[in-house]
């Protein structure tokens, strides 16, 4: 499935909702196959894409084309390549579990054994098979994102959109989940809306980053750390030395090539550096003088959310409302 | 149509289990039997209870009292009834946030409120048929047989008028997210054609109109009409229907 055909193709595709304009003309080329990440702080957009993408809602302007076929509100050609997974996914509770995938699996066009073998194996694949002659009023928040996640897959679509599959898992949960997202790649594309950078890291190729509905970067994830994550040092004092270390941390602060120097509760200082080698030369001298001993120091390899912090940072105070929320970003009616 | 034709299932086996099917036809079966009994008692009851204060002179009760009281309470209750079946068909799904789940699977809009509308007719369909049985019976046992052909001719009016009503809900709920909305909707509409049908140009085109053919057909009566308040009816009926798809094929879910 992995080829040069893009599984998506937007192109301008704009959002408003009376003044607030939710998503201002993304461009995006997904590669069909790839793991796709979409990023962004709440508010920024992502949601929104995918309801547009998915049919839900119709777009202010612009076009885009999933697995081929134009979106639109109204489209069964369009819903027949694809899966959706809701934020907050909202089930019948009068119904089975397996009734619910039974129900999505005919009106995706399976029938007779096939439609029985596939509830079978999505039932397995999230591991509700033991449940799945239970009322789903019953289950719990967990339950019910896997069963999202089953109903998505069901009829195995070209595309797949996952918003915010992994909010309601536990950690077992979720590592499971990932493990299964990560075993679609090359046969189905994903599109895997969340805000938290860890899960992307660990499956996703490519990632799109989105702020207040504009697209802040779009690329392949190791190319994104790479050209954009500034080189972090980690210092990881001996107990017992606070004063000490705090004139190190002030002196480091000072340093040119410092660009952001932190403590964690652990008592590890973070330095985000501009200049890789000057900082490597930099800071044992400043260690030394400063009279602290390590008992670790090392180059940490960035991650996603320095990347994160880098491109979209703190929101700007002007920003914020009077609760210290995000404002949405306001146009002319 | 596939799809239509799954999702009426789904319909069918939500009113099953949410009790909506079995309540409606018990309710309809109460006015079946209840009605020529009524019609039957009335004047008794009404001498046994203020007789003694002031002299009550009733004339005595005919199979038309039995046919007029099932016409009454289809109208009052029975309409109620089928308002508050359509109101949250739409509504209640978009409330809760099911209607995602559907309409991303490839079902056309259209396809989902045909089988909402249908499973609708459907159960008004049975719990009128068990009605207008029971009215039947106990008019049998009561006063005198029933036209047959006839009394199944009045119960296909009276399931005509009571999808007047529904549909007029059924619009209201596609229109809005609220089943209470929806169902206020509705119940203004049902008075205001109420209202309507005092204008008597009017009137013979109105569902209200079917109440009347149906209680000559059921009595062996010729009706003045028989087509205008169906036609007029049908009208409605696919007026709110297309509407409702009008408005729906372009909400966002």
């Amino acid at each position: 499935m992995t080829g040069a055909t893009p599984a998506i193709v937007a192109r301008g595709l704009t959002k408003r909702y009376g003044t607030v304009l939710a998503l201002d003309g993304l461009d995006l080329d997904v590669p069909a196959g790839s793991i796709f990440g979409l990023l962004g702080p709440n508010g920024a957009g992502k949601t929104t894409s995918i309801r547009l993408l998915t049919g839900l809602a119709r777009p202010s302007s612009g076009t885009a084309t999933v697995a081929g076929i134009e979106i639109g509100l109204d489209r069964p050609e369009l819903h027949r390549r694809l899966g959706y997974l809701d934020q907050d996914p909202r089930f019948y509770s009068w119904m089975e579990g397996r009734e619910l995938l039974e129900l999505t699996g005919r009106l995706s066009g399976l029938r007779g054994a096939e439609l029985t073998a596939r509830v079978a194996e999505v039932l397995d694949l999230v591991g509700l098979r033991a449940v799945a002659r239970r009322r789903i009023g019953g289950w719990s928040g967990g339950m019910r994102q896997r069963l999202g996640i089953a109903q998505a897959l069901i009829h195995r679509p070209q595309v797949v959109f996952l918003d915010e599959p992994v909010s309601s898992l536990d950690p077992e949960g979720r590592r499971t989940l990932l493990e299964l997202i990560g075993g679609l790649r090359g046969e189905t594309t994903v599109i895997l809306s969340t805000h938290v950078l860890g899960d992307v890291e660990r499956v996703c190729d490519r990632v799109a980053i989105l702020d207040r509905g504009r697209l802040v970067i779009e690329g392949p994830l190791e190319a994104l750390l790479a050209e954009h994550a500034r080189p972090i040092f980690l210092l990881d004092p001996d107990p017992g030395q606070e004063p000490a270390v705090a004139t190190l941390r002030a002196r480091l602060a000072d340093a040119a090539w410092a660009t952001d120097v932190t403590a964690a509760p652990d008592g590890r200082l973070r330095v985000v550096v501009s200049d890789a080698g000057a900082a490597a030369a930099g800071i044992l001298p400043l260690v030394v003088d400063a009279g602290v001993s390590l008992a670790s120091f090392e180059r940490a390899r960035p991650t996603l959310e320095d990347v994160f912090l880098e491109l979209v940072g703190p929101p700007a105070p002007e920003d914020l409302d009077g609760r210290g929320f995000v404002r949405p970003r306001e146009v002319a009616s | 149509m596939d799809g239509a034709a799954i999702l009426l299932r789904k319909e069918l086996v939500e009113q099953w289990r949410s009790l909506r099917l079995p309540l409606t036809v018990v309710v309809f079966a109460l006015i079946g039997f209840a009605s020529p009994l009524l019609a039957r008692f009335t004047p008794e009851i009404l001498q046994a209870v203020g007789g003694s204060i002031i002299p009550i002179v009733l004339p005595k009760p005919t199979a038309a009292d039995a046919i007029d009281q099932l016409a009454k309470n289809l109208t009052q209750l029975g309409a109620f009834v089928a308002i508050l079946l359509a109101s949250g068909a739409v509504a209640a799904e978009k409330d809760r946030g099911t209607v995602a789940l559907l309409l991303v699977r490839p079902v056309g809009r259209a396809g989902f409120l045909l089988a909402k509308i249908a499973a609708i007719g459907l159960t008004l369909a049975v719990s009128v048929l068990v009605a207008v049985a029971a009215a039947w019976f106990y008019t049998l046992v009561l006063f005198e047989p029933l036209s047959v052909p006839g009394t199944i001719a009045a119960g296909a009016l009276d399931w005509l008028f009571l999808m007047a009503w529904a549909a007029l809900a059924f619009l209201a709920s596609t229109l809005t997210r609220s089943s209470l909305a929806a169902a206020g909707i509705g119940i203004v509409a049902l008075i205001a054609v109420g209202v309507l049908g005092i204008v008597p140009a009017l009137a013979a085109w109105l569902p209200f109109g079917l109440i009347g053919v149906g209680r000559a057909l059921a009595l062996g009566l010729d009706p003045p009409t028989v087509w205008t308040p169906i036609v007029g009816t049908a009208l409605l009926i696919t007026a709110c229907l297309g509407l409702a798809w009008l408005s729906f094929r372009r909400q966002e879910l």
